[in-house]
């Protein structure tokens, strides 16, 4: 690309705006890569399509199967990655997921405490504030006052198991299904599960008996 | 805890012998003890777990890359296992504030751990 080329984008919509030290290194660790040869431009852009392609409705997905049908959810549990094979959700990025099922005596919570790994392949981009260093250092120091700031008491008798993605492993977490869904098609369940219910931030609500009727 | 990958452990003939790095170096159940290096560069395993000990819960199937080479481009050779490893909070943590049945849990690469 050459120097008539590089337009410089107004993201923030006003005419002042000045990019940070990261957003100036990757813009032009990118124009580098494009102006030798390694990548074409649009391969950038195809990327960025492949990561906004996935959102939690898919995680959603799997969890109301999970709930439906005890074989579905046996295998999840066994092996993630081959459980989402099932459903069409690949792991574009070639990672492992395992599936962590809260239950009565456990409650699981994800972090990863190096940089932001998270299972994109079925949640797609992580929130700001999981990347964030507050989150990631107190998730692993103390989960339980760091739940609490998220309105998720868990009581002392429930153990908090917390994992930290760390390399080839990604996780999701099977939250407990609500009370009153017993009726519920997959479909109906799958618009109760948050993305925020998949990381184990919070935990879902009860629903009210009113027969079919997501709230 | 029902969400143990099976493990592929045992080798199709008695005869057989594994190859360098492809039977798992431990199986759930086994008391480790996460290396206390601090090679300089970016590493996967956090510093808060270097040293502490922990008991094996699984071991991750397939085998894979060691990402720490792979991120100075060696990619050939070297799959190992990876590990997902149990801490206690009470033992990560001195004066835990929350309950003591509270774990963390870790995948490690096989060459950063010891037996404990």
């Amino acid at each position: 690309m050459g120097e008539h080329e590089h337009v410089h984008l107004d993201t923030e919509g006003s005419g002042d705006y000045t990019p940070g030290y990261y957003e100036i290194l990757e813009r032009s660790l990118a124009e580098l890569l494009v102006e030798k040869g390694r990548i074409g431009a649009h391969e950038v852009r195809r990327e960025i399509e492949v990561l906004d392609s996935r959102n939690p409705a898919l995680g959603a997905r799997l969890v109301a199967r999970a709930w439906s049908d005890a074989n579905f959810k046996k295998r999840l549990l066994a092996n993630g990655r081959q459980a989402c094979e099932e459903l069409g959700i690949t792991s574009y990025e070639d990672t492992e997921l395992i599936v962590l099922e809260n239950t009565e005596t456990v409650h699981n919570l994800v972090v990863c405490t190096l940089c932001s790994c998270y299972p994109r392949a079925v949640l797609g981009l992580p929130p700001d504030w999981y990347k964030l260093k507050p989150y990631r250092a107190r998730a692993v120091k103390d989960p339980r006052a760091l739940l609490k700031e998220f309105g998720t008491i868990i009581p002392d008798d429930i153990a908090i198991h917390v994992s930290d993605a760390t390399a080839q492993v990604r996780y999701l977490v099977l939250p407990r299904r609500p009370a009153g869904t017993d009726n519920f098609t997959e479909e109906e369940l799958a618009s109760l599960v948050t993305r925020d219910s998949m990381i184990g931030v919070v935990q879902l609500g009860s629903v009210p008996s009113t027969p079919g009727v997501a709230p | 805890m029902t969400n143990v990958p099976p493990l592929r452990s045992i080798a199709p003939f008695p005869e057989a012998r594994w190859a360098d790095g492809e039977a798992a170096v431990f199986k759930s159940g086994d008391a480790v003890r996460v290396a206390a290096r601090f090679p300089i560069g970016h590493y996967r395993v956090p510093r808060y777990i270097r040293g502490r000990k922990g008991v094996v819960e699984s071991v991750i199937e397939p085998r894979a890359l060691n990402n720490e080479e792979e991120g100075f481009g060696r990619n050939a050779g070297g799959k190992r296992h990876y590990y997902r490893v149990t801490l206690s909070m009470t033992e990560l943590w001195p004066g835990y504030a929350g309950s003591p049945l509270d774990k963390l849990k870790i995948e490690i690469f096989e060459t950063w751990l010891e037996r404990a």
